[in-house]
């Protein structure tokens, strides 16, 4: 499609393999039917080789990663969209219900604001503050899982979805 | 605009707007086809830098989430991939 050299099967495999550990050791699953699974591993290693990082397979990137953090696997929207829906935008992650063929899923609404609510969202400044006073330590909070930390600066990894320290904003 | 035609019944206008990448967006496009009927569709994600921004304003004309599978059937607009929605609207 882009002209490089195909992804090998064996790829999709050995990525899918290493995405559905890290999903189990969270407490997440994916989509139980293999083949629609192996399709959106195959757009996340095509996006990663055409962008840098494996974003959305189901969402438009900018091919600007700032623009596009929000969007990379597992985005932003995932945990919300599994607890309504039981399953991510893309259906590459599913709930418990879902993976053990108690519900079926479909395509879902977008929940990604629209570009300019994004950037007003991401102009809101931290409080800084709590009602009782300046907190000693900023406090910083995981933009996919919601963990919360106070600390100088954010985690390299987070400790419970296991993103990157780019994915955490300023809480309070 | 970079459309690829399907040959099929002639239903009036029939569009596809989709990323080649998105799971939902195959299986909107193999439903087309099943169907049997004529459609253009477009992979927005491959179109090139100079002519994306045209294909972008085009979606958000009719969706303005931008989001995909985007399906133009007449004067209908069907986002995702509703596979009830598409069979009435062919119907």
């Amino acid at each position: 499609m882009t002209g490089a050299e195909p992804i090998a099967d064996e790829e999709v495999d050995r990525i899918r393999a290493q995405i559905e550990r890290d999903a189990q050791a969270g407490g997440y699953h994916l989509h139980p039917d293999p083949s629609f699974t192996a399709g959106l591993v195959r757009g996340l290693i095509e996006n990663e080789r055409r962008y840098g990082y494996r974003s959305c397979p189901c969402r438009l990137a900018t091919g600007t990663k700032e623009a596009d953090l929000d969007i990379i696997c597992p985005c932003d929207y995932r945990d919300a969209d599994l607890v309504e829906y039981g399953a991510c935008y893309c259906a590459l992650y599913v709930s418990a219900d879902v993976k053990a063929g108690r519900a079926t899923v479909g395509s879902i609404p977008e929940r990604r604001p629209r570009r300019a609510e994004r950037e007003r969202r991401a102009a809101m400044a931290p409080a800084g503050s709590l009602p009782g006073g300046p907190l000693p330590f900023p406090v910083w909070r995981c933009t996919v899982c919601g963990y919360l930390c106070a600390r100088a600066e954010p985690p390299l990894q987070c400790p419970i979805c296991r993103v990157g320290q780019e994915r955490f904003v300023r809480f309070i | 605009m970079q459309f690829e035609h399907v040959h099929g019944t002639d239903r009036g206008v029939v569009r596809l707007y989709a990323l080649s990448t998105c799971g939902w967006c195959a299986k909107t496009r193999q439903l087309l086809t099943d169907l049997g009927v004529a459609f253009d569709y477009v992979y927005v994600d491959l179109v090139g830098p100079g002519e994306q921004k045209e294909v972008i304003e085009a979606v958000e004309q009719v969706n303005p989430s931008l989001s995909f599978p985007t399906v133009v059937i007449g004067d209908r607009v069907i986002v995702g991939f509703r596979e009830k929605e598409i069979r009435e609207a062919l119907a």
